[in-house]
């Protein structure tokens, strides 16, 4: 076993650990913390099916950032959508057999990648000819475009890439399933020392790393909102959460 | 049936008991900014990095901290004190901590608020005034912070951080409207409520909000407005209105045994144009039958407590009205106009001073004033003469904590619908403003949120500039000549703010002031 599908090896279970405990850490911390006073931002709905759609709209057409302005709705939906695609054609890659619907959006799925970096590259271009938003800026804020921006476009580059530039031939897709199946069973496969690939991985292992202390968790957050999934009854039901149900007035 | 002038009573108090209301009728400050022009169409400014860095309100003294419970002054260690106080917060709220997460900078809101659009200031944008409190909570409560806070904007708890926050956590109304446009719904106010709370509790208090709260504990309401005041207050206006319409309509005080407790913001007995609202709903009580009272132990429906983030003083403040309504055994609560006191009635009463089961189950509790009075004419209970407004050309103006922190009605949006159907019944001359600038989407009249102060004066008039442009359109189009209002702050601030562009004062109106005109009281004798 080579020095690099080891080194991989171990680099992605840690990757995965870390995404995984840590974004569920913060939904523990999310759903633990009370939300003493009821603050939907109204209209709101009435009902908790109202609340799911709602929250439904928010998460698939990003209807509030529709109403507030249409080139960040535009480029960050493309941006969402293209991913949501990248990614479900990803999961070719950790399924055996592969799902119907994974199967079904192949050949779509590889043209989002260029819809996921225009997406990217308009809400780059925000941040620099946007005065206001090029005040609230931080490098971080650059650093998480660029990163996913350096994913699409390896990906790209080992998708659609001419061979032979970089890499002598065109990616064994099928060694690097045999090496993600392998690391989910425990029987480890050798991994494809492409230099694009490994590019790609790292990169990726990047991040699920920074994923869980970035503003990334907007994804989990989202669903916690209470401006958005509480539901409009103060005056027929009694909420009461945190400090509003203690007895002593304040003791928070 | 206009009113001919107000009682020479009534003008004496005014100049007295000034806090809702700095209307002295003629004087208008020559200022030292520049009021900014009203543009045929709203244009987003390009950022003035600090050109409202000065604005800051007047610093509680040590008697208005004690009376709300927080030191006098700076405290020793503050900035620990601080932080502390802030890591509580945050583990007692999962907005904090969900809004501190989740902000993507993608920068949708910075457009949305008023004091950004009046004054260019680029921490008047709603995620840069987040950001003041968030650098802080990322330095201290982070991974990213505590270990790269060069990458993430973060920052130590210092003079400076706290300097800007007394800055700019008031310069925010608390209105909402970026929470509205914000995919994650991330609402300022919030933080700003916060990180008032946490200033307040390292010794740095705003006098407005801590001196007024003070004088609801001492006294009973905002004003300070003793017992046999108020109590004469009312006598003059039942002679009023009897001199105005030969009918006997009551503002009674402290009656046991009456149906509602009418709980209004302070400004209503006093205040113009607040005390015509007033007369309006004690006509549509009297119309309708209904046996009412104020209470003088509750007679403030506002609740300054919201704006400095301090649920120990909201529960106090708000106590007094379960007292008062179980000590005068009445059986339905009904909040007069206001909007941030209706957003704690609606939204936080049941909350903090529920349940209500000692009340009628028939009646939502509590009760809005338009909702009560909408109820009425839909039952055909009110004998209303529509022409007697036709002298009138009027436009609605939505309250920001009634259109977006509560509800009327019975069905999401009821609080824009009730009132405009109020007014609808009521005069035959009614025009929206532009739709980007009401319901959900209004604009705040730029004093909210504790900041309506004469300390904060070119705030408030630039902060005013989004609504008073949407007004310009709609009196330039129809004519416009009256501006109705739900809110204390909202009639206080406008009649202040709107003569430095140009309007007169008298445009800004309560509603329930165009049910009084309507309203036909002989008619039902
Ligand atoms: C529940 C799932 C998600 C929802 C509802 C969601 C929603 C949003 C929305 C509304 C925005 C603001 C508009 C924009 O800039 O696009 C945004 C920004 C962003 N999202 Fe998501 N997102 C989700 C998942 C993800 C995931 C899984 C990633 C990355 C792996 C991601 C990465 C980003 C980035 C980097 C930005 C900031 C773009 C910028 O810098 O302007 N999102 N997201
Ligand atoms: C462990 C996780 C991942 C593995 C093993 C992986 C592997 C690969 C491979 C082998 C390709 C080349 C496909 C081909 O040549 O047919 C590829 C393409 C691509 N990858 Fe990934 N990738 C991973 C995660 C990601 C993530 C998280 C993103 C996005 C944020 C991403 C974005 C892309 C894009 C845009 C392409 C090009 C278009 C396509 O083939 O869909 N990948 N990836
Ligand atoms: S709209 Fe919301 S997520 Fe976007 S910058 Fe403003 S606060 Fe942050
Ligand atoms: S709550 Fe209102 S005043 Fe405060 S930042 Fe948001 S829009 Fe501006």
């Amino acid at each position: 076993m080579s020095a690099l599908t080891i080194t991989y090896a171990l680099l992605f279970y840690a990757a995965t650990a870390i995404l995984a405990i840590g974004v569920f850490r913060k939904i523990f911390i999310y759903a633990r913390t009370p939300a003493p006073l009821l603050i939907p931002t109204t209209p709101a709905p009435t009902t908790a099916t109202g609340v799911v759609w709602r929250m439904f709209k928010e998460v698939t057409v990003f209807e509030s950032l529709f109403k507030s302005n249409k080139w960040i709705w535009i480029f960050g939906w493309m941006f969402h959508l293209a991913l949501f695609l990248v990614l479900l054609r990803h999961l070719r890659y950790f399924t055996e057999p592969v799902w119907t619907v994974v199967a079904l959006v192949q050949p779509y799925g590889k043209y989002a990648a260029f819809a996921m970096v225009a997406g990217l590259l308009g809400l780059w271009a925000r941040r620099f000819v946007v005065d206001r938003v090029r005040y609230i800026t931080n490098l971080s804020d650059h650093l998480m475009l660029l990163l996913l921006l350096a994913i699409g476009v390896s990906g790209i580059l080992m998708k659609f890439g001419i061979v032979g530039i970089v890499d002598p031939a065109h990616t064994d897709i099928v060694a690097v399933k045999a090496f993600f199946l392998g690391l989910m069973y425990f029987d480890w496969q050798p991994l494809p020392a492409d230099t694009v690939l490994v590019i790609h991985l790292t990169l990726v292992a990047v991040l699920m790393i920074v994923f869980p202390v970035s503003k990334l968790l907007h994804a989990p957050g989202v669903f916690f909102s209470p401006s958005r999934n509480q539901v409009d009854s103060a005056r027929e039901k009694r909420h009461v959460a945190g400090w509003t149900a203690a007895e002593t007035p304040g003791s928070k | 049936m206009l009113r001919a002038g107000p009682p020479r009573k009534r003008r004496a108090a005014n100049s007295l008991f000034c806090y809702w209301n700095h209307n002295f009728r003629g004087l208008k400050n020559v200022a030292d900014f520049e009021i900014p022009a009203l543009k045929e169409y709203p244009v987003i400014p390009l950022i003035q990095v600090g050109s409202m860095a000065h604005s800051k309100p007047f610093v509680a003294k040590p008697d208005h901290q004690d009376a709300v419970g927080f030191p006098h002054e700076l405290v020793d260690n503050w900035e620990e004190k601080a932080v502390k106080k802030l890591g509580e917060l945050v583990q007692g709220s999962r907005a904090l901590q969900v809004f501190l997460d989740a902000c993507v900078k993608c920068g949708a809101c910075t457009d949305k608020c008023h004091y950004y659009l009046g004054t260019s200031d680029p921490k008047n944008m709603p995620v840069a005034r987040q950001d003041l409190l968030r650098q802080v909570y990322r330095r201290y409560y982070t991974f990213a912070g505590k270990y790269f806070p060069w990458l993430v904007g973060a920052r130590d708890m210092d003079k400076e951080v706290l300097d800007d926050w007394y800055s700019y956590f008031h310069q925010c109304s608390q209105c909402r409207r970026c929470s509205v446009f914000c995919p994650y719904g991330i609402d300022t106010a919030e933080i700003s409520m916060a990180a008032r709370e946490v200033m307040d509790s390292v010794g740095l208090g705003q006098k407005y909000c801590n001196e007024i709260l003070g004088k609801v504990y001492t006294i009973g309401n905002n004003l300070g407005l003793p017992e046999p005041a108020l109590r004469n207050t009312l006598e003059g206006l039942e002679e009023e209105v009897k001199e105005d319409t030969g009918v006997d309509v009551r503002f009674p005080l402290d009656e046991k045994g009456a149906d509602v407790l009418l709980v209004t913001p302070s400004a209503d007995f006093f205040a113009e144009p607040h005390v015509d609202g007033l007369i309006g709903y004690g006509k549509v009580f009297h119309q309708a039958g209904i046996s009412w009272t104020m209470s003088s132990y509750a007679s403030e429906a506002g609740n300054f407590s919201m704006f400095i983030g301090s649920g120990a003083n909201l529960k106090k403040t708000t106590r007094r009205i379960r007292e008062a309504a179980l000590d005068l055994g009445v059986k339905r609560l009904v909040v007069g106009e206001c909007g941030h006191a209706w957003r704690v009635a609606y939204s936080f009463w049941n909350t903090l001073i529920g349940p209500f089961d000692f009340l009628d189950p028939k009646y939502p509790a509590p009760q809005h004033i338009c909702e009560v009075t909408h109820d009425l004419i839909q039952r055909g209970a009110l004998t209303l003469d529509k022409e007697a407004n036709d002298h009138r050309i009027i436009t609605f103006h939505d309250s920001c904590n009634v259109a977006r922190a509560s509800r009327m009605g019975n069905m999401p949006g009821g609080q824009f619908v009730i009132p405009r159907e109020i007014i609808k019944s009521v005069a035959n001359h009614f025009h929206d403003m532009a739709p980007d600038t009401i319901h959900e989407s209004t604009y705040c009249c730029g004093g909210g949120g504790g900041l309506l102060t004469d300390d904060l004066i070119e705030l408030r008039i630039k902060g005013a500039l989004p609504r008073v442009e949407a007004l310009k359109q709609v009196v330039d189009e129809h004519g416009v000549n009256f501006m109705a209002a739900i809110c204390a702050i909202c009639k206080s601030q406008f009649t202040k703010v709107i003569p430095y562009y140009d309007f007169p004062m008298e445009m800004i109106g309560s509603l329930h002031q165009l049910v009084s005109s309507a309203i036909q009281l002989k008619t039902k004798e």
